[in-house]
């Protein structure tokens, strides 16, 4: 089973030399720790910034300069700044290669929920709902089940949708899944120690898995 | 060159009233209009129509404004971080429309450009599509959303000439922009108020056509939400 580290780490192997890559709040963050060596991508933050760099020193914050979690960062040489309408519109024109965001629930069919609990939570969608409405290829990074044990890979969401047909990949600390054109979660790979058994146990979508599915390899 | 200069922001939101629709710039606390919420605070004026990206938070931005029961609603893309907010609207004191980001910067660009309408993919296929036109371009859908309609927009640029020319500063420049161009009257409150001549033509983010009222702002507090930061090793 991964730690939300070891999510991010298997997430930035799908990452390819000279990609734009959106990442989103929480575990999509993480990823950026992890890049190989060589790899060349530029990191978009959606309020309007090309070439994101790490967290400044200490001292060395700019009130003026932020990601779209709000946390201080710093440019890198080759950055570029623009306004929120062309940073949609890079999105929108499909110029990001890579998006990678976190849900509260995919479905079979690649429908995403991660903005909205009726009642409970209403924090609002933000970029996400332009981010899988237009991007090319996006993984999701997730918690296979929620705190009370239940799976969050659905047959069909309960919650608000963010976007319907349009997640390819996700992540969680027990598996690598694609999801198929023709609806149903793909068993790609396992994390270290979780068996077969117990991924069908807790994907309650439809799962194509192969009982001999390989084990991830993080180094 | 025509002198768009007022004294400060008091001035600036003279006529701003009960019921008036306003833009106001900003991401998170990063580029917002603080003189001019500050005024707007002090004047007390209710009833009003913010369209924001956020709703600041409980003590600063736009949750100044929310403290006071000033806004009847808000349209903006994300507003987690403001626990008076989250009251008002669980309580049915504040309407709210959650719109997508990209839909909110563009409805905003489509107003400064003279456009009246834009298709997005983003929300079709969710609840942000309900009631709305869907038109299919090369076999992909898209929603119909309207420039957005308002009396005022707040901007807060780096630099701005009595022309009414703007510069922004790094990703403080976010909505500024756009929102500059989409007010009837569009108020800039700048760190740095310069003659005519001093910023490079080439320069310039917003020409000042798209700007009614400038002033030199004051005490810029400038808070960070999130202060991130790596150690020197």
């Amino acid at each position: 089973m991964l730690d939300k580290n070891g999510i991010a780490k298997r997430i930035a192997k799908e990452i390819r030399d000279g990609y734009y890559v959106n990442l989103g709040i929480g575990i999509p963050t993480l990823v950026a720790n992890f890049i190989p060596d060589g790899i060349n991508v530029v990191l978009q933050s959606e309020n309007g910034l090309l070439g994101m760099g790490p967290f400044p020193f200490e001292g060395e914050e700019d009130a003026d300069l932020i990601n779209a979690g709000k946390q201080t960062i710093t440019t890198l040489p080759g950055s570029s700044i623009f306004d929120s309408a062309m940073s949609f519109g890079m999105i929108r024109s499909q110029k990001i290669d890579l998006t990678i965001l976190g849900a509260m629930e995919v479905s079979e069919n690649g429908d995403i929920a991660n903005w909205k609990i009726p009642g409970k939570m209403v924090k609002g969608m933000g970029g996400a709902m332009d981010l899988v409405a237009s991007a090319k290829n996006i993984i999701v990074a997730m918690q296979h089940v929620n705190k009370a044990g239940e799976s969050k890979l659905l047959p069909k969401c309960s919650l608000p949708l963010t976007g319907v047909n349009c997640i390819r990949k996700v992540v969680t600390e027990l598996a690598v899944l694609d999801i198929l054109p023709e609806g149903g979660f793909k068993l790609i790979e396992r994390a270290p120690g979780v068996s077969v058994d117990y991924i069908k146990q807790v994907t309650a979508g439809k799962l194509f898995a192969d009982d001999n599915a390989p084990e991830m390899k993080l180094d | 060159m025509i002198n768009k200069v007022v004294a400060g922001a008091d001035e600036a939101i003279r006529d701003i009233k009960e019921g008036s629709t306003l833009m106001l710039g900003g991401f998170g606390l990063c580029g917002i209009p603080e003189n001019c919420i500050t005024a707007l605070v002090k004047k007390g004026v209710k009833g009003l129509t913010c369209i924001s990206n956020n709703a600041g938070v409980d003590d600063f931005g736009i949750g100044l404004m929310l403290q006071q029961r000033q806004v009847k609603k808000m349209i903006s893309s994300y507003v987690g971080e403001n626990a008076e907010f989250e009251r008002q609207l669980l309580s049915g004191e504040l309407e709210v429309e959650l719109i997508p980001q990209g839909t909110l910067a563009t409805r905003c660009m489509a107003a400064g450009y003279g456009m009246p309408a834009i298709f997005t993919p983003a929300g079709v296929g969710t609840e942000v599509a309900e009631g709305k036109e869907i038109r299919n371009f090369n076999g992909k859908d898209y929603l119909m959303e309207y420039a957005f309609d308002a009396d005022f927009a707040l901007v807060k640029a780096w630099k701005g000439d009595t022309a009414g020319n703007l510069i922004f500063r790094s990703t403080s420049r976010n909505f500024n922009p756009v929102m500059a161009m989409a007010g009837k009257i569009t108020i800039a409150e700048v760190e740095e108020l310069v003659e005519p001549g001093v910023l490079d033509p080439d320069h310039i983010h917003t020409p000042g056509v798209y700007v009614h009222r400038i002033f030199q702002g004051a005490n810029y507090e400038k808070r960070i939400e999130q202060r991130t930061v790596r150690p020197r090793n």
